[in-house]
């Protein structure tokens, strides 16, 4: 017979303790998660700190509604979303002098730069990464500038705003004639003179590009060589075969970049707030500062108080949901046209 | 059936400079070309521009001296916000390192499928797209206004919250991936020897994914570090060097590099400006030494 | 040990075919007859896809090729500088080892190639045509609007011949077409190609010596040898010559031994 060693308690504690471990830290994710939609929904909805979801908090929102506490619900301080109800999304106007809060224009702006720099930054994006992957340059040449790519999306966004804003100059040479020539049109109709939507969507494109040059590559390299080559054997050139089979077969990748792209441009900050002008004022005009709901957030959340708190934390949620949205829809994107290929 | 024709003349091979297939193939070609140019030029004139303008910036008072009074020229430093960086980043890393490499764990080793495991991926996800002034709102609302933290409000605390929020899906994500690449043969041979789920994964597979792992970690630490927007409610900024007395600094207000580029280059005072770009120059320095670590890491553990 | 071949359709020259510095096939001269089925046989490493693919430039997706010697296709040289590989490959289609049809419906991946090529008329008659001289018209003839991929592999394959066929090429290679295949699905390409050199000149590299002896009507032998000075094979032409002459009455000592299973 053996003499059978047994396992030690403390080993089985150590192991089962850290299997536990685990999954709480995995918990720790979801968690914030759900905190992050509670807490910029609690604030959106309350005026007052996350404390006064306690009870004995002299300010607790509870009082009046929970059954402990019969005093009248003056205590409660509502906020943004019972205030303004749906109507804060077509509202213009953001005026702290008389509390009249809407985010219609940070609406506009942050749709509006998103879509022009995807509209510029797609086309780019997907170019280069086709260069990249075909053999117009020797391949160490490629190497680097992929790597080129990937710091560009490294570089810190308010150091890319602050480059932008020293190249201001440059940036009205190349608006002014537009303005001069195709005035008649809505979207060039104010003269350019300083920072502007324009501005932040140009911004907005050198920060998408390395993201959808990167992924697009990615996808584009793992479409099988088989195909390439049946292409070929039927006497497609480079550009039908990129066109027709290629893209086609990666188009799930390049579709999932796309909206990681648009999801990043709703939300990106720091070099829009820098350089949008930050005007809550309604104007069709790219010419003319306008917000983005993020850098509304930037630039008046440090001197807000009481409702237009709350106004802020409502407009939050809904970049929130709208950036919530735009994710989902890529992963059911990439999941759908996702080729079955092995 | 009818017999094919073909029309082959001996000419036929040749390329043909002007058939529209090839006019077509070629205007593509030098379109392709174009958007790369478009693509790297911006990157180019970014990096040499930050260099320049912060480069020249450069001097030893940038690390020892605090920014100077706005409308003064002197003295000419910005040693806190070096520090505060630090100290920001250090505790986002401490926070979300251990989290997110137990989640990753978690993600790939324990509960590899079930509701759960794919609930919390959803959840990484989620929170990978959240936008970072989001995380700085949150832990605004969560920290700072409430003064949870010993009655204190803005902090480097808070700020290294609201990157470790930030950081989180990155860590998971590297790590559940760079322990997925570990192949099965070492967990089966050391669970066959008799070791426990802890020991194989402490000291089996971690080890075997340590390089991907850390290679995630640095660059999700450095892209930490050039964050702007989750700082700018929470750990805010300080015009002066931390205050030791208040749990080591990291309870007080606290300067950092990329809110100093944030507040000092919107200001119309031409020093303020310049050690906007000196702390930009050193962020990018940072970020380009990251990347080449990172990139040493892949290929030490390739080889 | 050259045949001489009236009128050959493609003809190389002491043809010789590196990777970077390493030669994979040697001294290449042969002759392809027009609508035969040409078959290349032998062992693994001896250049014979090597050879088929620079039939139609193939070989060019690869960096480091490079080929000396000439290859004609009717007296007109394949690799001549102002040659463009395009219109080569319109002329000589090409049926890969694997199945690879496109991420496309069966008709989008027949009616393409035709399409690219210029072809008008009747898609439909020809997407139907093409399908039935691969012998894959019963099968997909009502999922035409599926994609290629939801067919079996033998199915894809014949779909990739119908593909080649489709733009009306003069030649066809073939790349060991069957050996992702079945038995059944192997007998139906074979089927396939019986019908279709009436109109086509077939080059097939085959492993499968009695595959060569139903398809095939001349057949080479391509044999290796190892290199003086390094460790690594190259390919040469052993013998090259009629079908039944190669089985039945091989010339060298290697052909006999290949072909009777001694080795290989």
């Amino acid at each position: 017979m053996f003499t059978h060693k047994k396992r030690p308690w403390a080993e089985k504690l150590v192991d089962r303790a850290f299997i536990r471990m685990t999954a709480i830290l995995a918990s720790v994710v979801s968690l914030t998660v759900f905190g992050i939609f509670f807490t910029v929904g609690f604030q959106a909805v309350f005026q007052g700190d996350l404390s006064s979801l306690l009870p004995w908090n002299p300010d607790s929102i509870w009082q009046g509604i929970a059954p402990w506490n019969d005093e009248e619900t003056f205590g409660v301080r509502w906020g943004a979303i019972p205030h303004f109800g749906l109507g804060f999304l077509a509202n213009s106007s953001w005026n702290p002098v008389r509390s009249d809060y809407g985010a219609l224009t940070p609406i506009y702006g942050t749709l509006m730069t998103s879509a022009l720099a995807l509209l510029l930054a797609v086309p780019l994006g997907v170019g280069t990464a086709i260069f990249l992957t075909e053999d117009f340059l020797p391949q160490k040449l490629r190497t680097t500038i992929g790597f080129m790519v990937e710091l560009l999306a490294a570089i810190p966004s308010v150091v890319l705003g602050l480059w932008a804003m020293a190249m201001l100059n440059g940036f009205l040479t190349v608006f002014t004639p537009l303005h001069t020539h195709l005035g008649w049109l809505p979207f060039f109709g104010t003269e350019p003179g300083g920072p502007n939507l324009a501005m932040a969507s140009l911004i907005l494109v050198v920060m998408l590009l390395p993201i959808i040059t990167a992924v697009s590559r990615d996808s584009l390299n793992q479409v099988p060589i088989e195909l390439r080559q049946g292409a070929y054997a039927i006497g497609a050139t480079r550009w039908t075969s990129i066109f027709q089979v290629l893209i086609p077969a990666a188009i799930s990748g390049i579709v999932g970049g796309t909206m990681l792209a648009l999801g990043r441009a709703l939300g990106e900050t720091m070099a829009v707030t820098m350089i949008i002008g930050n005007s809550t004022n309604l104007s069709a005009s790219w010419f003319s500062p306008s917000s983005t709901i993020a850098s509304l957030l930037a630039n008046q959340f440090g001197e807000a108080d009481d409702i237009q708190v709350s106004a802020l934390y409502y407009a939050a949620l809904l970049l929130m949901i709208l950036t919530f949205l735009v994710n989902i829809c890529a992963q059911v994107i990439v999941k759908r046209l996702a080729l079955k290929y092995d | 059936m009818t017999t094919i024709q073909h029309p082959l003349t001996t000419s036929g091979l040749n390329y043909n400079p002007y058939a529209p297939r090839n006019v077509w193939n070629r205007a593509m070609n030098l379109l392709a070309a174009l958007f790369s140019i478009l693509v790297v030029l911006p990157l180019i004139t970014v990096i040499l521009y930050v260099l320049y303008k912060g480069g020249g910036a450069i001097t030893p008072a940038i690390f020892t001296e605090l920014p100077p009074a706005p409308g003064l020229s002197e003295p000419m430093g910005m040693g806190n916000a070096i520090i505060g960086t630090a100290m920001v980043t250090g505790v986002a890393a401490l926070v979300a390192i251990p989290v997110g490499v137990g989640g990753g764990i978690y993600l790939a080793e324990v509960a590899k499928k079930g509701w759960f495991a794919q609930f919390i991926r959803f959840g990484v996800n989620v929170l990978a797209g959240v936008p970072s002034i989001i995380c700085g709102l949150f832990i605004y609302a969560l920290v700072v206004n409430t003064r949870i933290l010993w009655g204190e409000s803005f902090s480097a605390m808070a700020g290294g919250l609201a990157l470790a929020v930030l950081m989180l899906p990155t860590i998971v994500k590297t790590t559940d991936e760079g322990l997925k690449l570990v192949s099965q043969e070492l967990r089966i041979g050391s669970l066959g020897i008799g070791a426990s789920r802890f020991v194989t994964i402490t000291r089996v597979v971690l080890p075997a994914a340590i390089s991907p792992i850390a290679t995630g970690v640095v660059l999700g630490i450095a892209r930490a570090a050039g964050e702007t927007a989750p700082l700018i409610f929470t750990a805010l900024f300080s015009p002066f060097w931390p205050d030791w007395s208040s749990g080591l600094g990291l309870l007080a207000p606290t300067a950092t590099m990329s809110v100093q580029i944030y507040n000092f280059g919107i200001m119309p005072f031409a020093p303020q400006v310049q050690l906007a770009w000196a702390a930009s120059f050193i962020l990018v320095v940072m970020i380009l030494m990251a990347n080449l670590l990172s990139r040493w890491l892949a290929r030490l553990s390739a080889s | 040990m050259t045949l001489s071949i009236a009128d050959p359709v493609i003809s190389c020259t002491n043809v010789t075919i590196s990777y970077g510095t390493f030669a994979a096939v040697r001294n290449v001269f042969l002759d392809i007859p027009k609508h035969k089925v040409t078959a290349f046989i032998g062992p693994s490493g001896c250049g014979k896809s090597t050879v088929l693919r620079c039939f139609n430039r193939m070989n060019d997706l690869i960096d480091s090729f490079s080929m000396k010697g000439k290859v004609l296709f009717h007296g007109q040289d394949l690799y001549g500088p102002r040659v463009d590989p395009v219109e080569v490959r319109r002329r000589i289609g090409m049926v890969f080892q694997k199945p690879n049809p496109f991420p496309k419906t069966i008709y989008e991946n027949i009616a393409f190639g035709a399409r690219i090529n210029g072809l008008q008329g009747n898609m439909d008659e020809l997407v139907e045509t093409s399908l039935r001289r691969a012998a894959v018209w019963d099968e997909c003839k009502d999922k035409l609007q599926e994609s290629g991929l939801s067919l079996s592999g033998g199915q894809q394959q014949r779909l990739c011949i119908a593909r080649a066929i489709a733009v009306e090429p003069e030649v066809i290679l073939m790349d060991e077409p069957c050996s992702a295949l079945d038995p059944i699905s192997t007998l139906k390409v074979e089927e396939t190609l019986h019908a279709l050199k009436q109109n086509f000149t077939i080059v097939i590299v085959t492993h499968n010596m009695q595959q060569a002896v139903r398809v095939s009507d001349m057949t080479a032998f391509y044999n290796a040898v190892e290199v003086e000075g390094s460790d690594g094979k190259v390919g040469y032409l052993a013998e090259y010559n009629e079908t039944k002459e190669i089985f039945n009455n091989p010339k060298s000592k290697d052909t006999r031994e290949y072909v009777t299973g001694r080795f290989g």
